[in-house]
């Protein structure tokens, strides 16, 4: 055996001691939670685990070693527990462990101020444990336990701040979801083991399902992926559930679990399902993609909450994800490769730029959350004077989240759209009327994100103080800042140099597309990025970014120095009206009025009404708005109510005497035995 | 050497932009003088108010922050290198493959993004009425712009400009329905981008009619002057856009040599002036819409630019 093979086997043993480590951490703080530097010995335990982890991964990934594979004699007898590291999962372990380890960094800080530090400290290392084994599990057993296991400890930590009721019904919600998607997943791996229970991933691999077959595995992993990662309409759960628990946990929720939710969509479609793909997967794929980033951003619109508005973006850029896989599921069923690679590339690319500027943007909420108190749009405002670091960091992600050249969101959906625009190749007609009215809904939610985080940032950070909490406002930790750049600067990395990440992506997109994979990148002059070929279309970061800080700074100085550098402070113009008032202020509501009012009256049956007093009274005038939720009152609400309704209705069946239940357990087995008899 | 020259002419078309930006604000405002019957101020105007206002000090709101000083710097810049990827009288430059016509869409949206926040900063009514109609008229312009793009891209096999200028000049275009739709739905989102009539005035102070006005009413000074070049640049890049792609004739191709590159500056002024042209006859000849027919109008060329994609993703193998 050659000394590379030894290191290639080398790391999985490792990377799965690592979970171990943190779930004994978690362990301790059952105990210790409220002794002085508790948090602090949690948080660097994982922090620590999170980089080691990482650096593991990469190295797997850059070396593009061989897949790695481990069989453990534990869980189900005839089973064992299974385990391999190949591409993908390095992948998405660096996905997950970046965030994890930057959102430690951040509760390093963060954490202090935890006012029940016992529901969060065991719960959040055993969260990322539970992540990483998800992404390390190579047989059907072992991978729904993990599932289930990640979300438990987040169900748990959701749960933190239970006495809030709201926080309880979001828990309540979350639970009932993450049954159903477990559920459809165990569907999922039932039909794909066969009547023989080949539950390892390698049997399943090696299997070949019939077409019927296939097309339902297809929709229960949609349904079982896609109610964890947010797909509409299994979204409702998500924008209740990230935003109770603690900032740095909903910025795992959103930045890792949904991209964990995204690697069991891909791991059974891309790699388990395997060839041949039929071309209306995609189209199925593609629609829903579409229709979730436009919803999604629509959604996230609508609200003031600052957290709750970020929960609902990630519903969008799972869509934005989805839209990526969709069209390459539809390329690969044409055999088309090299083009499926660009979907493909652009899929993984938004997955690692969504874990970053999520992550960043909920850890920039918790920086809020703990100097003010607040997470209402409508009571912040003008926080950039006090904290003008944490609204920089802040900054900076919402301008990569709506997709702004040079920073790394605008890349990916660049790489969306140039995969979109060769879609005319495809021979389906369905998917040449399909492509491009998802590409108008791709564009449409990149317009309406922008719009999105102007109100954001605007209303939060810059203005006048709408609250004495948002007026005494201070600068956060030392730890916290560090988290936010360090994200911060990773969002304007992979903006500036894309051609890296896609050489890094290559050998993932080669492992779920059959070996084909976009040409490298890193050998293009100037690092532009060239993802099919000169004459079609380049686009080059680092040059737009140096061109426009020259051109920006070579301004400034020439009118600093030749016209004028004097500035005076005065009281706003505001065209001769200044109030003093910070209620005349724009608020988040009266920003999302003119989108209210186009999309809002469509989507959401949006209605204004204004109350007028008559002339010579004094009262205030008042603006009503109403807002319905399609989604939950068209889907939800019937399936409750009917539940409701058929469990009161059955409600007497608890008080029945012991001789009734006895003749109703006989008449039920009696029925069985008929039915059994006729099935024959 | 001749490396050097194709990065002069670069050099040239980034300068040129600038210094003909204002003019062609102060040629458009003349047009409009003259077809309402009044004499207009002169077409150099522009140049005497933007060295007036950098001359100034800036009076800076007491609530204003740094992204309020920084804000117009940033814009500026966005817009003249989105300005400077569009090919004016040359094609083929050495930068044009630093960003394809989806980049530049999104660099004007970078641009927009801190226009409206710094709308934001001070904390009026009035920079927030600016900044909420702006995102509203742009999440609705940017898809239809995108839209259009889509239709080149697929003509042309290419999103980038100098490409797509170059394809449109070859005899296997001709004329298509797809591409008229293409064109009105650019000129649509180009009134709309540039706060002309009749979605926005730019020469009104009413203050619930404003858009763009109500945005940068803060600004003085130096800070004001970047603004109001910057939105200068952006009339600029828009009829250049429309001239480079749908009347691409007379354009140099880098390398050619001094008299393809003058008669390439000629050809590039002679559409500037009959763009400007076209666009003061259009504003005096329409009466400005309310705010929210803006989004009938907007919604109008997204749908035109989604209509000729289709056309054109249907028809491939036709």
């Amino acid at each position: 055996m050659s000394e590379e093979v030894g290191f290639a086997i080398m790391p999985l043993p490792l990377l799965l001691s690592l979970p171990l480590v943190l779930l004994a951490v978690g362990g301790y703080a059952v105990a210790a939670a409220h002794r002085p530097g508790c948090s602090r010995l949690v948080y660097g335990v994982t922090l620590t685990i999170a980089a080691v982890t990482l650096g593991l991964a990469l190295a797997h990934l850059l070396t593009a070693a061989v897949p790695a594979t481990l069989a453990l004699p534990l869980g189900l007898p005839w089973l064992g527990a299974h385990f391999r590291l190949d591409a993908l999962s390095a992948f998405f372990l660096i996905v997950a462990n970046l965030s994890g380890g930057v959102a430690s960094l951040f509760a390093l800080g963060y954490g202090q101020h935890e006012h029940a530090p016992e529901r969060v400290l065991p719960f959040f290392p055993a969260f990322l444990a539970g992540m990483n084994l998800v992404l390390l599990a190579d047989d059907a057993f072992t991978f729904l336990f993990a599932w289930e296991f990640m979300s438990l400890s987040s169900w748990a930590l959701v749960l933190a701040h239970h006495q809030d009721p709201a926080n309880a019904r979001a828990g309540y919600l979350y639970l009932v979801m993450a049954c159903f998607g477990t559920l459809a997943l165990l569907l999922t791996f039932g039909l794909l083991a066969g009547p023989d229970g080949g539950y390892n991933f390698a049997a399943i691999r090696a299997g070949q399902p019939t077409p019927g077959l296939a097309a339902l595995v297809l929709i229960l992993a949609l349904l079982g992926a896609g109610s964890k990662a947010g797909l509409v309409p299994l979204h409702v759960w998500l924008p209740l559930a990230h935003p109770a628990a603690p900032s740095h946990v909903s910025a795992l929720m959103s930045g890792v679990m949904t991209k964990v939710a995204v690697y069991g969509f891909i791991r059974i479609v891309f790699d388990l399902l395997g060839e041949p793909v039929v071309w209306w997967w995609g189209g199925v794929v593609l629609a829903l993609g579409g229709i979730t980033a436009v919803l999604g951003v629509l959604y996230a619109l609508m609200q003031h909450d600052l957290k709750r508005l970020l929960a609902y973006h990630t519903v969008e850029n799972i869509g934005i994800i989805f839209i990526g896989l969709g069209l390459a599921l539809a390329f690969q069923a044409n055999q088309m490769y090299s083009i499926a690679a660009l979907a493909l590339t652009a899929a993984l690319f938004h997955v690692l730029n969504h874990s970053l500027f999520k992550s960043l943007l909920f850890l920039g909420t918790g920086a809020v959350l703990t100097a003010t108190g607040e997470r209402d749009m409508e009571r912040l405002g003008g926080l950039i004077h006090p904290m003008p670091w944490t609204a920089l960091a802040f900054l900076i992600g919402a301008a990569a989240i709506s997709a702004l050249p040079p920073l790394n969101g605008f890349v990916s959906e660049w790489l969306t759209f140039q995969a979109i625009l060769i879609s005319p190749e495809l021979p389906q007609w369905l998917l040449r009327f399909l492509v491009p009215a998802v590409g108008a809904l791709l564009a449409l939610s990149a317009a309406l994100a922008a719009a999105c985080f102007v109100k954001a940032f605007g209303i939060t950070f810059l203005g006048r103080p709408r609250s004495p909490a948002a007026a005494r406002a201070r600068e956060t930790d030392r730890y916290s800042l560090s988290a936010l750049f360090a994200l911060a600067t990773l969002c304007l990395l992979a903006g500036i140099l894309p051609g890296l990440v896609v050489d890094g992506l290559a050998p993932v997109v080669g492992l779920l597309n059959g070996g084909a994979r976009l040409a490298a990148q890193y050998s293009q002059p100037w690092l532009t990025l060239v993802p099919v070929g000169e004459v079609k279309s380049t686009y080059n970061g680092l040059l737009v970014l140096l061109f426009m800080a020259l051109s920006g700074t070579v301004a400034a100085g020439l009118i600093h120095r030749l016209a004028s550098n004097a500035a005076r402070r005065g009281p706003a113009w505001d065209c001769g009206f200044p109030e003093a008032s910070p209620a005349t202020q724009y608020t988040a509501g009266s920003f999302a009025q003119p989108i209210r009012r186009v999309f809002g009256s469509i989507v959401f049956q949006a209605r204004e009404r204004v109350t007028m007093p008559p002339p010579g009274d004094s009262r205030p005038a008042r603006l009503e708005v109403e807002l319905h939720d399609p989604v939950w009152e068209r889907g939800y609400a019937p399936v409750a109510n009917a539940v409701v309704a058929i469990s009161t209705r059955f409600n007497y069946l608890q008080y029945l005497t012991i001789r009734r239940y006895l003749s109703l357990v006989f008449g039920a087995l009696v029925l069985l035995l008929l039915g059994m008899v006729l099935w024959r | 050497m001749a490396l050097i020259a194709d990065y002069l002419v670069q050099g040239c078309q980034m300068l040129l932009m600038l210094l003909l930006a204002p003019l062609l604000t102060g040629w458009v405002r003349v047009f409009k003088a003259r077809l309402l019957r009044r004499r207009g101020p002169s077409p150099l105007q522009p140049y005497r108010d933007l060295f007036k206002l950098l001359r100034k000090e800036v009076v800076l709101a007491d609530s204003a922050s740094w992204l309020f000083r920084v804000a117009p710097y940033l814009i500026f810049a966005a817009l003249w290198v989105a300005a400077a990827l569009v090919p004016t009288f040359a094609g083929g430059l050495p930068f044009s493959w630093t960003a394809d016509l989806i980049a530049i869409v999104a660099l004007l949206g970078t641009a927009r993004f801190f226009l409206a926040l710094a709308g934001l900063d001070v904390g009026t009514s009035f920079g927030g009425i600016g900044s909420s109609r702006e995102m509203m008229i742009a999440s609705l312009a940017e898809p239809a712009m995108l839209m259009m793009v889509f239709t080149l891209s697929l003509l042309a096999g290419t999103t980038e400009l100098s490409s797509v200028a170059r394809f449109m000049l070859t005899a296997e275009v001709g004329l298509r329905v797809s591409l008229g739709l293409a064109l009105l739905a650019l000129v649509m989102v180009a009134i709309a981008e540039n706060a002309r009539i009749p979605v926005d005035n730019p020469a009104t102070h009413l203050e619930l009619t404003m858009v763009h006005e109500a945005m940068v009413l803060e600004y003085s000074g130096r800070h004001l002057a970047l603004i109001e070049l910057g939105a200068s640049l952006k009339l600029l890049l828009y009829i250049s856009l429309l001239g480079c792609i749908f009347a691409p004739w007379g354009m140099a191709v880098v390398g050619e040599g001094l008299t393809a590159y003058l008669i390439g500056v000629g050809a590039y002024l002679a559409k500037l002036a009959f763009g400007g042209f076209l666009l003061a006859l259009f504003e005096t000849s329409i009466a400005k819409m309310r705010v929210f027919r803006v989004d009938q109008f907007l919604g109008a060329a997204l749908m035109l630019g989604l209509l000729g994609a289709l056309l054109l993703f249907v028809s491939r193998s036709l």
